[in-house]
């Protein structure tokens, strides 16, 4: 049974300058112990859809306007407050993209951890400090019992964010989302932390949704891929299948725009054309279509729905797989 | 920094007796005070000087040249202006404030005797200023962009913008005269203080509303409260252990900025309701030219200002972890 299921998921912000619907139609699921990577460009609605998981957004602006979220055996889109309380931090938890403004800076990370702790394991303060630095132990942090006491401040980026693992961690929830964790970390530190996740997922056997703009990462770590452009879905596959044969032409050019150092001429860079659309007015049809090299006349003026174009792998596209010439051979991602 | 779980988790982090950043840092800032308080000092001593003189005023007006001669050598302002200021800051050093030629005693006594009633109306226009100050603040800050928020800043915009003389007026005539609810003027027991308190604290009131209401905004947009709501957190706890902690850094220095002016500024509402303060002593000492207790009552007043200002940095450093003191 899936950890994690969403189904038709929308989501949509109005404001005063116009609607902009950030989830449009997202669908998947986490299995138990597995790594869904969420891929796409800023504004291409991953986060959106990480902190509706949660139900995160502030509402105003932001409404729920259809779809469902299914965690134990519930739609978490219709959960009171209260019982969604209970799901946040406990059996689903979050890491955000930067560790130094996620953390309270006149709290002592040890009172953050407990916070938690304290919550939703109603232990009593003795003991929810002692599993607090047990719980900086197993996220590697060297003197657990000092570091404790410290503030943000007089940590390091790396040991932040890792202090934001063992907080999120604590209450061994069955699915952590992660969004972007390493992006406001130095790349030396990056690595560390992948690897800290990956090595807490086979201890804690947790299902990892991990929303990234980092390819490299997400061939490292990831099970699954889903792909989002404007707000939309538009590929969902294994993650080998997807670096193996991107079947939306977005795909293929995020692959592409990727610096490969280990292929000759890998480190040239081939950058997708155009900017990102305006999430207040969209092109018709697909869009992809007013930066997709292999755009045809009809891609303007229907919205291709995500369709299974080979086992387990979804693409939302007009093309078939005899459109889209000899796709990315030798564009396989290190790491893996 | 060995850091002890259990001591410190979640509450101030208290500058330390012994702690040598924390011993220079008052150091600089006591000399800093010495280096103000001398400015003031002079400013004060030339400026009542061209005030009026103070003999004049003292003797009848049918008083002969020779008895004003005397009263000028009696009361040392025969001497020339620079030994008057030399004899004044040699007095200073001394703690001398000098005699108040009105009242015929130390300077520094009267302000003494009349330093209670002040104290007690400033506290008691603290307690206002906080009682409806922290709770306006917060409401406004949670329904903001609301009828609620529109209300609440418009109707302590209105406090801060009415003077104590009209207030204070107001006041007495509905909850005195009218109502005869409370004492219209008059120290005595708790029911003396409410008006008085209330007329002074109103103009503190928006002021530290306004500025909690937009620091509370702005962190409540901040990461760390949702991180804070990701971890399952009532909206009660989030607000109180996450946002006013952090909304209040900003709100601690204007509230002691304003503890200074609620002790030194209340001369209009210690008028208004005969409250027998320093406010009310300052007034009566320019009615009477009265040079040394003008400038002892100036004195006193930075010297609450330099004081309070000092606490105020203190007191944010104990709150916010990240302020070292150097």
């Amino acid at each position: 049974m899936p950890v994690l299921e969403v189904n038709d998921l929308h989501a949509e912000f109005r404001l005063d300058t116009g609607t902009v619907r950030a989830v449009n139609g997202v669908s998947f699921s986490v299995e138990p112990g597995q790594t869904l990577a969420v891929v796409g460009e800023s504004g291409s609605g991953k986060t959106a859809t990480a902190l509706s998981i949660l139900r995160l957004h502030p509402t105003p602006p932001c409404v729920y306007t259809g779809g469902e979220i299914v965690a134990g055996g519930r739609d978490l889109l219709t959960l009171p407050e209260r019982e969604m309380r209970q799901v946040r931090g406990n059996e689903i938890a979050m890491i955000f993209q930067d560790p130094m403004t996620s953390l309270n800076p006149v709290k002592t990370v040890g009172a953050q951890i407990v916070e938690s702790l304290r919550r939703h394991r109603s232990l009593p303060r003795g003991e929810a400090r002692a599993r607090a630095v047990e719980a900086l132990r197993e996220v590697g942090i060297a003197h657990p019992e000092a570091r404790a006491g410290q503030y943000p401040h007089q940590l390091s980026g790396g040991m932040r964010q890792r202090v934001m693992i063992a907080m999120a961690l604590a209450c061994r929830p069955k699915l952590l989302i992660a969004d972007e964790p390493t992006t406001a970390l130095d790349v030396t530190v990056q690595a560390q932390i992948m690897e800290l996740m990956a090595d807490l997922q086979d201890r804690f056997g947790m299902a990892i949704v991990l929303i990234t703009h980092d390819l490299g990462v997400v061939a490292q770590v990831a099970d699954k891929v889903l792909v989002m452009y404007a707000g939309r879905p538009v590929e969902a596959a294994g993650a080998d299948d997807l670096f193996e044969r991107p079947r939306m032409p977005y795909t293929r050019a995020l692959l592409e725009s990727m610096p490969r150092p280990d292929v000759p001429g890998g480190a040239v860079l081939d950058p997708i054309r155009g900017a990102p659309p305006n999430l207040l007015d969209l092109p018709s049809g697909c869009a992809f279509h007013p930066r997709c090299g292999f755009a045809r006349p009809e891609c303007a003026s229907t919205v291709p729905a995500l369709e299974e174009k080979a086992p387990g792998h979804a693409a939302a596209c007009v093309l078939t797989d005899d459109d889209l010439p000899g796709t990315s051979e030798g564009r396989r991602v290190s790491g893996t | 920094m060995s850091g002890d779980l259990t001591a410190r988790s979640g509450g101030l982090t208290l500058p330390r007796i012994g702690d040598r950043a924390l011993w220079s840092f008052v150091g600089r800032r006591i000399g800093h005070a010495v280096l103000v308080l001398f400015c003031v000092a002079t400013v004060s001593f030339f400026l009542v000087r061209i005030s009026g003189d103070p003999v004049r005023q003292m003797l009848p007006p049918d008083a002969t040249a020779a008895q004003e001669t005397a009263l000028r050598a009696q009361l040392g302002l025969d001497q020339p202006l620079l030994g008057q200021y030399v004899s004044y800051m040699t007095g200073l050093l001394h703690l001398d404030l000098g005699q108040s030629l009105f009242f015929h005693r130390p300077a520094f006594d009267v302000i003494a005797e009349r330093l209670p009633a002040t104290v007690t109306l400033a506290a008691g226009a603290l307690v206002v200023v906080l009682v409806v100050a922290i709770p306006a603040g917060v409401v406004s800050a949670l329904r903001r962009g609301t009828a609620t928020d529109t209300t609440v800043m418009a109707a302590v915009l209105v406090g801060q913008s009415a003077p104590a003389f009209f207030v204070g007026i107001l006041l007495i005539l509905v909850f005195a005269v009218n109502l005869q609810m409370l004492p219209a003027s008059g120290m005595g027991g708790i029911e003396n203080l409410v008006l008085p308190a209330v007329t002074l604290g109103l103009y503190s009131i928006a002021m530290v509303a306004r500025l909690l209401r937009s620091s509370l905004v702005d962190v409540l947009g901040e990461d760390y409260i949702r991180t804070a709501r990701a971890k399952g957190l009532t909206g009660w706890r989030i607000v109180t252990a996450h946002g006013l902690r952090n909304a209040s850094l900003p709100v601690v220095t204007v509230v002691g900025l304003e503890i200074g002016n609620l002790l030194g500024g209340a001369i209009l509402t210690e008028q208004v309701f005969a409250w027998p303060g320093v406010g009310r002593l300052t007034v009566e000492a320019v009615t009477y030219r009265d040079y040394p207790l003008m400038q002892a009552t100036v004195m006193f007043l930075a010297t609450v200002f330099v004081v309070v200002n000092l606490l105020v940095d203190l007191s944010y450093a104990a709150l916010d972890p990240r302020v070292r003191l150097s």
